[in-house]
């Protein structure tokens, strides 16, 4: 390959591509051709770069300069500026909220810095379409010192001394799975990578898949050998296809290769791999479902044991890890145990990929050493709230995890303290709240999902997870009884006790947690029909402040019901009798006028909405009411 | 393709390491183009090309190219600064591509400043 000054490695996660990275591809190679750099200069297609809240996004290398919010328009000048005349455009450069200047290289953007990458150490640097980027990045080493040096004893050792658990929620040692399976006498084996990742907003099986495929490949090809296992599937959500794409793309160049298939760089081993795509059914991420639904049947867990380590897939031993996991093996086998174990805490070792989302400034996918702080994480990494709003609380776990509140900030996050605290690791999804989010509204939505999401199998999780949802949506409604919060600890304790699989026992966790952390919410929704975070429409009103509307009419003109009367330069008034509660008023209202606020509980009282507008006199500026 | 043996990835790996050098952040020495409009009207593109075509046939692939703006001496371009690793910056005027190849060869292989066209060592102090 012809060598070039720069490389842009331009991302195109799912985000970035959502967000138009491919017109900036396409932008780029067009202003690159029209300056004559094209032999200078190539644009490298990358997967997840991570820092997703700032896409379209792209890496300039060898400098590492990052740019941001990349638009078509802005690449004519880029390219002119930066890539032929070498001075870097500062406009498009990563800038601190609070700070004027810009960051102009991505190892000193805060969200970079403290991140640790294992699992995803290639993730913006090799283009994942292309099998010689992963190998150049020592790719399929650890294979080769798997077939040349190792037993598979030795691997299932290593593993095991490395302290690996399962990065797919319930942490489970990898090492030990592997070596029940391996005792179990019965053949052939299986090899599954878990890939059906269904929590809302969560996304890093889907990004390790996009950005660097091959390395959650090699760990299944590794396990394959440790466990005797000559056969392999990706269960992947059909969600996800450029993430399916790039597999495939990986799968067909491995057999090229020759580094999967018959007789793997020329030994006896040999091992295949195949996708099976998921339907979208939550409860597909459980590995019984899982199994039973690659075998085609329908999706309901059974109990265990057995454990899939010892029948699994067509009653076959199976071992079924996490992609994060399969992705760490090969780094694990590299660099030792040793040095994996030093990493993380007493009882989590090694990394963790989180996808921080919700009311943050930095949204996006992160890796970061077990132990690490949630204050390190939203503060350090994820820049802090937006709007600089109050720090509610941050959902660990997806929709069954639970919610930690601002008073336990400075918790290290492993698999023990989540627990503990009453969510748990999950498979890493992380949602910031603000003071803006009501904690029952927040429980109810996780309970709809999990409801909606419920094979029915268990009486439990199915009709208990209704029942919840009854509660609470009469509670957010202002229908709320003081029984009701007993009820729901107790149904929700008797989901945890009765259901079979990991979805019903860890249902009820958004319910229970916010009871623990935010009682007095649920409370005040039900002795005072008051929402504190004024977010549940029953128990709040939009009310205009006479001493501060202009007559402007905006908020009249943008009523979608019609509801505010008014006319120019008098003080208008919302007919709440019509009111839909749509905020769209609120949003209209110019910011230094802000005539508009919501009230909730007793306040609500006196307002009726049945006043006639009447003239905006002023004096001094101000409104005489 | 045929299938590869382990000698034959391992060969495959180190032509591949070749192609992505310039992400690794792993240089030896930094060769900067001032490619400011001054530059660019005296032939600083063609520098950047003798350059490039210097560095396409190295067999360890340890040097980059990086461009930078004008860099106020305008009289004396096309201009480049080489940073060797753990050496100060030394600032070469007046160039011509034939003049490039012999300071890539003498200075960034050899470790030998071309005291003929070098015009000062170290940068300004930044106010």
């Amino acid at each position: 390959m012809a060598v070039r000054r720069i490389e842009l490695m331009l991302c195109t996660g799912t985000g970035c591509v959502a967000g138009g990275a491919f017109r900036i591809s396409e932008a780029l190679e067009k202003e690159i051709q029209k300056q004559g750099l094209e032999k200078e200069i190539s644009v490298i297609i990358t997967g997840c770069n991570g820092f997703c809240g700032h896409g379209p996004l792209m890496l300039v290398q060898p400098d590492g300069i990052f740019y941001g919010f990349l638009t078509p328009e802005d690449i004519p000048f880029l390219v002119q500026e930066h890539f032929l005349k070498g001075r870097p455009v500062k406009k498009l450069m990563f800038s601190p909220p609070e700070k004027k200047e810009p960051v102009p290289l991505l190892s000193e953007i805060p969200f970079f810095k403290k991140q640790l990458l294992i699992v995803l150490r290639n993730r913006g640097i090799i283009d994942p379409e292309k099998i010689d980027e992963y190998i150049a990045r020592d790719g399929f080493t650890a294979l080769e010192k798997v077939l040349t040096s190792m037993t598979p004893d030795d691997v299932i050792n290593e593993i095991t001394r490395s302290g690996l658990r399962g990065r797919g929620g319930a942490g489970f040692p990898t090492g030990t799975k592997w070596k029940i399976c391996r005792a179990e006498q019965k053949m052939p084996k299986y090899i599954i990578c878990n890939c059906d990742e269904g929590d809302p907003g969560a996304f890093m099986d889907r990004s390790v898949f996009e950005s660097d495929p091959l390395s959650a490949m090699e760990g299944m090809i590794i396990g394959g050998y440790a466990i005797g296992a000559s056969h392999g599937y990706i269960y992947a959500r059909s969600e996800y296809p450029l993430a399916i794409k790039r597999m495939n793309l990986s799968i067909s160049s491995a057999k090229d290769y020759g580094l999967m298939g018959k007789n793997i760089l020329g030994t006896d081993f040999s091992f295949d791999l195949e996708i099976r795509q998921g339907s979208g059914a939550f409860v597909c991420g459980e590995e019984t479902s899982l199994i039973l639904s690659i075998e085609g049947r329908g999706p309901e867990p059974i109990q265990r044991p057995p454990f899939p380590a010892q029948s699994g897939i067509w009653g076959c031993p199976t071992v079924i890890n996490n992609v994060e996991t399969w992705a760490t093996i090969p780094v694990i086998i590299n660099r030792g145990a040793d040095w994996f174990s030093k990493i993380g805490t007493e009882t989590s070792k090694g990394t963790k990929i989180f996808s921080l989302v919700g009311k943050i400034n930095n949204a996006g996918l992160i890796e970061v050493p077990m132990g690490i702080t949630l204050k390190e994480i939203v503060y350090d990494i994820g820049g802090g709230i937006p709007d600089n709003k109050k720090f509610k609380a941050v959902q660990t776990g997806g929709p069954s995890g639970g919610c930690i509140p601002y008073s336990m900030i400075d918790i290290p996050i492993d698999f023990e303290s989540l627990i503990e605290a009453g969510s748990m690791m999950g498979s890493g999804g992380m949602i910031v709240m603000d003071e803006d989010t009501c904690m029952v509204d927040v429980a109810k939505f996780f309970i709809q999902f999990t409801n909606d999401e419920s094979c029915g199998k268990c009486t439990t999780c199915r009709d208990g997870s209704e029942a919840l949802h009854k509660v609470l949506t009469d509670i957010t409604n202002g229908d709320g009884k003081e029984v009701d919060l007993e009820f729901l600890e107790e149904v929700g304790n008797a989901i945890k006790d009765a259901s079979a699989c990991g979805l019903g026992t860890t249902l009820p966790n958004p319910v229970l947690s916010t009871l623990k952390y935010f009682r007095d919410e649920y409370e005040a929704h039900i002795k005072e029909r008051r929402c504190p975070a004024l977010v549940c429409k029953n128990l709040i009103k939009y009310y205009i402040l006479p001493e501060k509307c202009t007559g402007c009419k905006l908020c009249l003109k943008n009523c979608p019901p019609g509801a505010i009367k008014g006319e120019l330069k008098h003080i208008h008034i919302i007919d709440q009798s019509k009111c839909t509660k749509c905020g769209t008023c609120l949003d209209v209202c110019p910011p230094k006028v802000s005539a508009i606020i919501k009230v909730s509980g007793k306040e609500m009282e006196n307002i009726t909405g049945i006043e006639e507008p009447y003239p905006v006199k002023r004096k001094g500026g101000k409104n005489e009411t | 393709m045929a299938q590869l043996t382990l000698d034959e990835l391992r060969k495959k790996r180190k032509e591949a390491q070749k192609g992505i050098y310039l992400r690794e952040g792993k240089y030896k020495s930094k060769i900067i183009v001032h490619m400011g409009t001054c530059g660019i009207a005296v032939g600083a593109r063609e520098i950047v090309t003798a350059f490039l075509e210097e560095i396409e046939i190295l067999t360890e692939k340890d040097v980059i190219l990086t461009t930078s703006g004008c860099a106020g001496l305008c009289s004396m371009e096309p201009m480049a600064t080489v940073e060797l690793l753990n050496s100060p910056s030394v600032k070469y005027g007046n160039l011509t591509t034939d003049k490039a190849r012999r300071i890539f060869k003498e200075h960034i292989l050899g470790g030998n400043i071309v005291t003929d066209y070098a015009i000062g060592i170290g940068s300004e102090k930044g106010g």
